[in-house]
């Protein structure tokens, strides 16, 4: 018996030693000296930055999925024979997960990004400033920049420019146009009110009137619940919010009259009854099916339902609560696409986006693939688009919301994690009854206080 | 599932050579017997250190390493500041990091007890009619799910369980239609629905090593029973339990890992939700270092599951195979 030990003893001993050893040569604070490189090429002074005569190669990492961003590099290299690009495509997801690790060790000259506000901070992103001065993007709408800005504290809103959108996208609701008909709604809801009523009149009809994606790590009850929150309040306090502003508080009173708005909503049993297990591509399949009156969702889809059911769609704008009122809004953000600070060849990756947002055939295919409205000055060339096409009613509802200036960012960019790891649960539980309107505002702004703060 | 046994048998089959390429104490003096033994073990030595390199590179050095990036605050990209015990503490007093090991345990009983012993019945059911065709085919299809990648199960149970899926359809066929739910997106049921996709899956494992188990048996024991007028539940709970000690030994430490580090079949069908409800250490370790950057937390928290893991599965294993050796 003493024996046996003694001698198990040994390999154990051993196993133990070697880890140690293992530990010892590896006791540098990770991260090391950490600070990325900044950028070897920084953009010449006033002459504009182009992609020369020579052969370049842009290495570029997009999402799976959106057919958009190839559409673009193949009009490119159509117009600029010297320029091809070399694709990567990923899930978000897995751009989320990789993108510090892509950025820094292997940084590609375009890249969709995931929430930037940490990528810039750490020192990952080109300062897009200087070609920002070059191309006059400066002249543009501050509203379309305003969230690819971040600071040197991490605040998105202010500071240098470290993305630029391949397109801006609107959201509001969708609407089958043939069940619309079927409850007498014979166009857009006026005001909050009269949608309540629609969606009551489907429910009585036996037509659902929400499938909204809310499933598994995903909380689609956001998009409703920000627009109710820019029907009963004004959008500022929300940006501000979203921009970390000093002092900024979720749980207002006009914020808790729209989540209890979504909590009746949820009570009257107008939502699916699964939504609590619904992915974002079910509830397409249920809204393109007809399974669904209302959806709502972003003008990224306007091109594939213009395709997949022609002029059966509408869309609107979350209407204000009184007719005719001003008080309503979007949420609206920039596709974000931008460049390592380490990458190869970036004033051509810069000529790429301004041309994305000046070159006539480029702002053609922004709108008829993407579906969104196309970056860069209010007055710049718009193509023609079929007036009864969803894609005519979302650009009309941009124009809409800018008009009332109503245009914000998605709540749930606030932060790295306050998406999925405090918005996601808690409309996850008002809709199982767990959570009410004022708890799960208090509790967002408790997990938001505890990451802006620590 | 396949992963964890694949984890555990390297375990067990990379332990013993990392050691042993480590050289036993000191001789006490020269030409001692040991020292002769050790010189002409010496080659065989050498056989395994390619295996300990590997062990050491792509085991023991992930955990060290681990270990040390539980101790920093990191993003995992800029320089990382010492802050002590703090990720423990907060893996320790943060609810939802202990709710994710709370429900880490209720897995166990899906992933451990229920195909366990649901193993034990088929197996001793398919060994009664071991002669018969239908044996084999019972085999297969218990084992089947062994076979399928735990992506495509995990897709497919989802499918089973929506709104309109095949659970809910049965549910409404025999007219209990009141109880059709979005099963996996109901705070009560997510947890359960999981647990059954766990069982399904560990069911075959289970049933094949206690088959196996059973066929050493020696059959005479049977006639034996049947003399002195034992009946089948006699013979069940006398003979073939404890004919299979040691397989069910594996099985349940084996499901019982699955449960605890258990990730694959969650991420595929909740991904933790409805509202945390199936989050499971996992999980969180992946969401905190890749999607939130907190590789030290992440770190602390995958060191306390390895922790727990080992704590809850060493006293089992004595437990279970102890009186043996």
């Amino acid at each position: 018996m003493s024996q046996s030990r003694t001698r198990r003893s040994i390999p154990a001993a051993g196993a133990l030693l070697g880890a140690a050893a293992l530990v010892l040569t590896a006791c540098a604070p990770p991260g090391g000296t950490g600070t990325v490189a900044p950028t070897t090429a920084a953009p010449s002074g006033s002459t504009e930055a182009t992609c020369g005569e020579e052969d370049v190669v842009l290495d570029a990492y997009i999402e799976t999925g959106f057919p958009l961003p190839k559409e673009l590099f193949d009009e490119f290299t159509a117009q600029h024979p010297n320029v091809t690009f070399q694709v990567r495509e990923d899930q978000f997801a897995v751009l989320t997960q990789n993108a510090p690790r892509t950025l820094q060790d292997n940084p590609p000259d375009l890249m969709r990004l995931p929430q930037m506000s940490e990528l810039a901070s750490g020192g990952l992103l080109l300062n897009l400033d200087p070609y920002a001065e070059q191309f006059g993007w400066t002249e543009w709408p501050e509203s379309q920049l305003s969230q690819l800005r971040v600071d040197d504290e991490g605040r998105r809103g202010s500071g240098p420019l470290y993305a630029m959108g391949l397109n801006f996208s609107m959201t509001g609701v969708f609407y089958n146009k043939e069940l619309a008909a079927e409850i007498g709604m014979t166009e857009p809801p006026k005001t909050l009110a009269e949608l309540d009523a629609a969606m009551d009149a489907a429910k009585k009809a036996g037509i659902t009137p929400l499938a909204q994606f809310n499933g598994g790590a995903t909380g689609g009850l956001m998009f409703p619940l920000q627009a109710l929150m820019a029907s009963y309040g004004p959008t500022q306090p929300l940006n501000d919010w979203i921009f970390q502003v000093e002092g900024a508080n979720i749980d207002t009173p006009e914020n808790l009259k729209a989540a209890e708005h979504l909590q009746k909503w949820v009570e009257a049993g107008y939502f699916a009854d699964d939504v609590n297990s619904m992915d974002y591509a079910q509830m397409m399949a249920r809204f393109i099916e007809g399974d669904s009156l209302f959806i709502f969702n972003g003008d990224w889809e306007s091109g594939n339902l213009d395709t997949q059911m022609p002029g059966k769609v509408g869309f609107f704008v979350m209407p204000p609560l009184e007719e005719g009122g001003t008080q309503f809004g979007a949420m609206s953000a920039p596709l974000t696409y931008g460049i390592a600070a380490g990458a190869k060849h970036p004033d051509c990756a810069a000529y790429f986006f301004n041309w994305v947002a000046t070159d006539e055939k480029a702002r053609t295919i922004t709108v008829e693939v993407g579906g969104s409205h196309p970056m860069g000055a209010t007055d710049a060339f718009m193509p023609e688009v079929d007036p009864d096409s969803v894609t005519a009613a979302t650009l009309a509802a941009g124009t809409q919301v800018n008009e009332v200036n109503g245009a914000m960012d998605f709540l749930a960019n606030a932060t790295g994690s306050i998406y999925a790891q405090s918005w996601t649960p808690n409309v996850q539980q008002l809709v199982a009854g767990k959570q009410d309107a004022a708890g799960l505002l208090s509790a967002v702004q408790r997990d938001y206080e505890a990451e802006v703060g620590g | 599932m396949s992963h964890h046994l694949e984890g555990a048998a390297s375990v067990h089959s990379g332990a013993a050579p990392s050691a042993s390429s480590v050289a036993p104490e000191p001789a006490a003096a020269p030409r001692s017997p040991r020292r002769r033994r050790l010189l002409r073990s010496l080659p065989i030595y050498l056989l395994v250190l390619p295996a300990a390199l590997f062990y050491g590179v792509f085991v023991l050095r992930p955990i060290a390493l681990t270990a040390q990036f539980s101790l920093y605050d990191w993003n995992g990209i800029e320089p990382a500041t010492w802050v002590g015990l703090a990720n423990y503490v907060e893996v320790f007093t943060e609810p939802k990091l202990v709710g994710s090991i709370l429900n880490a345990f209720e897995l166990i009983l899906y992933f451990s007890f229920v195909p366990v012993i649901l193993a034990l019945f088929a197996a001793n059911v398919i060994r009664g009619i071991a002669t018969s065709r239908l044996a084999g085919i019972a085999r297969t299809v218990l084992f089947l799910p062994q076979v399928i990648p735990l992506v495509a199960a995990g897709i497919m149970w989802t499918w089973q369980f929506a709104s309109n899926g095949m659970v809910n359809e049965l549910l409404r066929a025999v007219g209990l239609g009141g109880l059709a739910r979005a099963w996996l997106g109901d705070f009560d049921t997510a947890l359960p629905a999981v647990g059954v996709i766990g069982a399904w899956v560990a069911l075959g494992l289970c049933l094949i090593l206690l088959l196996a188990g059973m066929s050493k048996i020696d059959q005479s024991l049977y006639e034996a029973a049947r003399i002195d007028g034992a009946g089948p539940v006699r013979e069940f709970f006398s003979i073939t339990i404890p004919g299979v000690r040691q397989e069910l030994a594996v099985c349940v430490i084996v499901t019982v890992i699955a449960a605890l580090a258990s990730f694959d079949i969650i991420y595929i069908s909740t991904q933790g939700g409805p509202g945390n409800s199936t989050l499971v250490p996992g999980l969180q370790v992946f969401y905190l270092a890749f999607f939130d950057r907190e590789i030290g937390t992440a770190s602390a928290l995958a060191l306390t599951l390895m922790a727990l893991v080992l704590l809850v599965v060493l006293p089992l294993q004595r437990l279970l195979r102890g009186r043996e050796s």
